[in-house]
């Protein structure tokens, strides 16, 4: 190998915020030559998938409305992970939040005051957090990997859903088609401007936001819960305690993703259906370590795939190209992240330099 | 000095070695003769390890020359190095625990092992030549510390051996077991196999060792026949004219106890861990007791549930108490608001997060003095007593802000014990303070033990360095598979007799409550 | 229940198995080499569908199978080289395998959704398949599932009887000492790794060759992940795998055993059962968190380089 890896002796700030920049590069790199290999022009195909859904004022809200849930879901994950507690199930706890939102919509939807959305929120949030809370109770009590069960609760959170809204949340009078009724103006999400379609979630986002941040930089709950994740032992051996901790971080991070369950159902889509999220849980993961696990990064990370999905959907109309370049383009920067990331503990040398090092020096040792 | 006739087994010359940040090996000689048993002396940190590795071949040298029987070679990787006849006894045993005796050595032997029932015959002859009798179909696991480094020689016996590593070895030993490996070691060595014999103890080294070569910063600081040397010289030689070294300090008798372990026994579930019974312990406010003991006995056990990360039932709360409070069932934040204060074994990964900072790492103890407010943490306070810590400790590193992995051993050593004392205990107990600290270091540590004794609190010190607990302790102990022996007053006792202590030869104590308890309370 | 249910059953239940079986010996090799490698459901999609595409352009199914396993093991390539190579976090290193296998699959097979192959047909062994209750369920399935048998055996003679599962389980167990011992640490890892892409990659091959001869978006459902947990379930013990792999297969299949019984259950709540048995028996074997720590491979997980 042409390169070789030389350790630093300790991390490197710029490489902490520089790399998942690399990344980002790296994978539209790669994107651009998986165009060209298909027949695409690749700048034209970059410029379809990046620049132009932000053409216009309707696109950047677009952007932000794609961007609340996985800001949410992923400022979540970030409690949980700083914990290195692996919450894969935020898709789960999403949908979940969406279906307790809907069922409280449809039970109240001939409400006229706004306590109506209250209620909907509530009930979504408190839901996606039981979700949350029942991989903690799995783990605290069973020792089950948070890992698997939170998966598992994905597919039956996905299964229960669909029962549902094929059974008893079906819309009578809607022609047999899986889907609720619409639910009632009072337990929507208002809009933020007239244009388009950024509703109030926007300010539900921004709080948490905030308040993700003051509890992972200056609370001491949050001081405990990143002692946990970086040192296990330390955290048992000053009385921090586990169990407690592991509870908090999956009932914030499933509130959180219950938030954004609701949000969409209440927000946009204005009713329940299947296809609530097109991954939004999942891709929340990609954002929380492009973001490393911060707030503001995730706020831009978050931003830059929402753009990813508002760039699939626009080339798959205009270009054809299946949907799926979304999910592919976050794997691969994932992916790019990861390697990247390898960077800040380890220097890059060329070898042939090194080569022509070790040779004067074993020449000058001779001499 | 040495002059053997023939050509050396091993000679290294000019070694280097560098790291990032420190070079470990600074141009090393050494020659080894047939059949010598050679000392490689020196403190932590002086380069032993680094040269070890280098010998057996998991390192390369940056420069210099290593022959072997007068020939000059690279030693590529270990199993060149074992194909040459060079065996390594690890002070971490490389051993795999859920494997057998058998598989373990057929592991190292490769394919010369042929398998493990081939080998089983092999390994009862050799093992039982040499005095080290072994099963070879018993599981790892189920071994005492002092087995498993059986089966790591009769490992290395098990090929040619032509040149034994040993890596300090008898620091899992009692004094007993040091003996009897002496024995197996001159046995070799009369053979005709020459014996590397790393170490830092003089007077192992001056009872088994034909010559010496001491390592100082990296360098060697001199070549000497150990016989020939006193204490002081082979001293000077590995830590120079450092001052304040072996230190006495006077022993005391305390005051009221403070801490009391009432026949404290507990079951481990745990199929590798031990079992404490009937532990019966008084740590008076005012003297530092030492309790000695090979890894495994009980001490991790006996840690745990004086920290509060073992607790007890509230049944038995009234097992352990300080100053009469009950707090075995308390976890590890109300014994220290008690006053509690606890030095773990381990510095990374335990008695400091490693990735965190040393200002985070202070917080992470002292929190429940004064440096939140309101569930916020008050960043300036946790500054000001992480500087504090620096400065009292003489902690050397650039600043607070350094991540605690980036601090040398004894460094870091002296801010965790540091960031105790000055949460004024009424009770430390400290597990292996100086355990792989360097010299200046562990003096500073046991000079900050001596003043918080003097200035009133209890310390109860567990270690397996003997000479620590009977330099710095007024009263000691042993603890051998999960029972402790009586205490008695250090200055009554000696080494000779706490060995056996450590090999469980000792009477339980006593029940019934003693009299100067009684006395103590009448003096007050 | 009468006989020949029970007999369709358990063929059944041996057929929804294998794919499990398949991923979770790769996992299991794996796993024992100390590496823990949460991407089976992108291997998996990746394997179906190139073994799909090559199969239906090709005409030829055993170059779908060849392929497939090609596939799996060129992703986990990927992934041996971050977690590995650079030494990243193996779950994070994971989930982004699954992502962008997941990704991938679906952007690759896009256009082949729903196209009809001739996969794999069961091939009954005269005499032996027609013993009651077992036979059709040993003795008259397809060819991978044959094979699925005799890797079966392979894995369990390599682990249980070999130097080199001595190797490997060393390595998984403590690599530092195997790495003083002078044993290859990364490069035992790198091909352990690699065997457990190219089962990945069978598996899925089987799924689109032979289960249900077609491609779908996400077609395996999670059985990547159900894998995973069948070798926490099996403690890392190779015959509690395959026996683990079937009682999952039967739980997928229940819908089977309710039409027998003339129980109509809505089939989203069937459908959530194998998800449920999942966490079940994770919760029913991961209690006692003592015996676990004394089964699984001590360094499962943990990043690891030599010489330090």
């Amino acid at each position: 190998m042409l390169l070789s890896l030389e350790p630093r002796g300790q991390q490197s700030r710029a490489m902490l915020w520089l790399s998942p920049l690399l990344a980002a590069v790296l994978t539209l790199c790669s994107g651009a030559l998986l165009f060209a290999l298909l027949g695409h022009a690749p700048l034209e195909t970059l410029h379809t998938l990046l620049i132009a859904p932000l053409a216009d004022w309707y696109g950047v809200s677009e952007l932000l409305v794609k961007a609340l849930p996985i800001l949410l879901c992923a400022l979540g994950l970030a409690v949980a992970y700083q914990a290195r507690i692996w919450n894969i199930g935020a898709e789960g706890q999403l949908l979940l939040g969406a279906l307790a939102g809907s069922a409280m919509a449809i039970q109240i939807i001939d409400w006229d005051s706004r306590w109506a959305l209250v209620w909907v929120v509530l009930a979504g949030v408190a839901a996606g957090a039981a979700w949350g809370g029942l991989t903690a109770w799995l783990r605290t009590q069973f020792n089950a990997n948070e890992i698997l069960t939170s998966i598992m609760l994905n597919y039956i959170a996905l299964n229960l859903l669909l029962f549902f809204v094929h059974g008893p949340l079906k819309d009578p009078v809607g022609f047999n088609f899986p889907e609720s009724a619409m639910f009632g103006d009072a337990s929507r999400l208002p809009l933020v401007s007239e244009d388009g379609r950024l509703h109030a979630g926007l300010y539900l986002a921004l709080l948490a936001l905030v308040a993700v941040w003051v509890l992972l930089h200056k609370s001491f709950l949050g001081f405990q819960i990143k002692v946990l994740g970086l040192d296990r032992r330390a955290a048992g051996f000053v009385g921090f305690r586990e169990k407690r901790l592991v509870w908090f971080a999956l009932l914030v991070s499933g509130g959180l993703a219950g938030l954004a369950g609701v949000g969409e159902v209440a927000g946009p889509i204005g009713q329940l259906v299947p296809q609530v999220s097109p991954g939004y849980g999942y891709a929340a993961i990609t954002v929380a370590f492009l973001g490393r696990l911060n707030p503001l990064g995730i706020l831009f990370a978050s931003l830059l795939m929402a753009l990813l999905y508002l760039g699939g959907e626009n080339a798959q109309m205009t270009m054809n190209l299946p949907q799926a370049i979304t999910q592919l383009f976050q794997g691969m920067m994932l992916f790019f992240l990861l390697a990247c990331d390898v960077l800040i503990l380890y220097r890059p040398r060329l070898k042939l330099k090194w080569a022509q090092r070790k040779t004067k020096a074993t020449a000058e040792a001779l001499a | 000095m040495s002059n053997s006739p023939s050509v050396p087994r091993l000679q290294l010359s000019g070694i280097s070695k560098r790291y990032p940040g420190c070079l470990a090996n600074d141009r090393i000689d050494l020659s080894i003769a047939p059949g010598e048993i050679h000392a490689l002396l020196g403190e932590n940190g002086a380069g032993k390890s680094t040269l070890m590795k280098i010998i057996y071949g998991v390192t390369q040298p940056d420069s210099g020359e290593i022959r072997w029987h007068g020939e000059a070679l690279k030693m590529r990787d270990p199993a060149m190095a074992r194909s040459l006849g060079v065996g390594m006894v690890f002070q971490h045993f490389s051993l795999f625990e859920t494997l057998t005796v058998a598989e373990n050595i057929a592991l190292a032997m490769g394919a010369a092992a042929g398998t493990p029932k081939q080998l089983e015959p092999k390994i009862r002859e050799v093992s039982q030549r040499y005095g080290m009798a072994l099963e070879p179909g018993r599981l790892m696991h189920s071994l005492s510390i002092g087995e498993r480094q059986r089966v790591e020689i009769v490992r290395c016996l098990m090929q040619d051996i032509k040149l034994l590593i040993l890596d300090e070895p008898t620091s899992v030993l009692t004094p007993q077991e040091a003996d009897e490996l002496f024995v197996t070691l001159r046995r070799l060595a009369a053979e005709g196999c020459s014996i590397l014999f790393i170490s830092h103890k003089l007077g192992e080294v001056r009872a088994l060792c034909q010559s010496a070569t001491v390592l100082r910063g990296g360098k060697v600081s001199g070549h000497c026949v150990p016989a020939e040397c006193s204490d002081l010289q082979l001293a000077r030689l590995m830590v120079g004219d450092a001052e304040g070294l072996e230190s006495s300090y006077p022993k005391v008798s305390g005051g009221l106890p403070r801490l009391r372990v009432d026949d404290l026994s507990w079951h481990n579930a745990d199929p590798f861990g031990c079992h404490l019974s009937q532990i019966r312990l008084e740590v008076r406010s005012g003297e530092i007791v030492g309790i000695a003991g090979v890894a495994g006995n009980g001490q991790d056990e006996l840690l745990a549930l004086l920290s509060g990360e073992t607790r007890l039932p509230r049944s038995e709360r009234e097992r352990i108490s300080l100053d009469t409070q009950p707090i075995a069932d308390l976890y590890p934040d109300a014994r220290r608001k008690l006053g509690l204060a606890f030095v773990p074994a381990e510095r990374l990964g335990h008695g400091a997060v490693p990735d965190m900072s040393l200002s985070d790492n202070a917080l992470l103890t002292a929190f429940q003095h004064g440096l939140l407010s309101k569930g916020l943490i008050q960043r300036g306070k946790v500054r000001a007593l992480a500087d504090q810590i620096i400065q009292r400790f003489a902690v050397k590193t650039p600043d607070a802000d350094a991540p605690a992995r980036s601090l040398s051993g004894g460094n870091l050593q002296k801010f965790i014990l540091g960031r105790e004392i000055l949460q004024n205990p009424k009770l430390l107990v400290a597990a292996h303070p100086t355990w792989g600290v360097d010299v200046g270091a562990a003096a500073s540590i046991h000079r900050a033990l001596i003043a918080l004794r003097d200035a009133g609190a209890a310390i109860l010190v567990i270690s397996e360095d003997l000479d620590e607990l009977f330099q710095i302790s007024d009263r000691i102990g042993a603890l051998c598979s999960g029972k402790l022996s009586p205490l008695a007053a250090t200055a009554e006792t000696e080494a000779v007799e706490v060995g056996r202590w450590m090999a469980g030869e000792f009477a339980p104590i006593p029940t019934t409550t003693s009299a100067p308890a009684a006395t103590a309370a009448g003096l007050s | 229940m009468d006989l020949d249910l029970l007999s369709n059953i358990f063929y059944a239940m041996v057929r929804t198995g294998t794919p499990l079986l398949l991923v979770a010996l790769g996992e299991l090799i794996c796993e024992k080499s100390g590496v823990l490698n949460l991407g089976q459901e992108g291997m998996m999609l990746f394997g179906a569908v190139i073994g799909f595409i090559v199969a239906l352009s090709t005409g030829n199914l055993w170059l779908g199978v060849l392929l497939a396993m090609s596939a799996g093991m060129l992703l986990s390539m990927l992934f041996a080289a971050v977690a590995l190579g650079f030494n990243a976090n193996q779950v994070a290193t994971g989930l982004a395998l699954t992502i962008f296998g997941v990704g991938l699959s679906t952007f690759v097979g896009a256009a082949w959704v729903g196209k009809p192959l001739a996969g794999f047909e069961p091939i009954a062994i005269p005499l032996l398949s027609e013993i009651p209750l077992i036979g059709r369920m040993l003795f008259a399935q397809d060819i991978l599932v044959y094979l699925s048998f005799a890797l079966f055996g392979l894995v369990a003679w390599v682990l249980l009887k070999s130097s080199i599962g001595l190797i490997i389980q060393a390595v998984g167990e403590n690599p530092d000492a195997a790495s003083a011992m002078g044993l290859p640490v990364l490069r035992v890892r790198t091909l352990a790794v690699l065997f457990g892409g190219a089962m990945a990659g069978l598996a899925g091959g089987y799924l689109s060759l032979a289960y249900t001869p077609m491609w779908a978006e996400n077609m395996t459902a999670g059985r990547g992940w159900i894998a995973l947990a069948l070798v926490v379930f099996a403690s890392w013990r190779v015959f509690r795998v395959l026996l683990g792999a079937y009682l999952f297969g039967l739980a997928s299949i229940i819908h089977l055993v309710a039409q027998g019984i003339g129980l109509s259950i809505p089939s989203n709540l069937l459908a959530m059962l194998p998800y449920v048995a999942t966490i079940l028996v994770l919760v029913l074997l991961s209690r006692d968190a003592i015996k676990t720590r004394l089964f699984a491979p001590v360094s499962l997980g943990k990043p690891w380089q030599p010489g330090h």
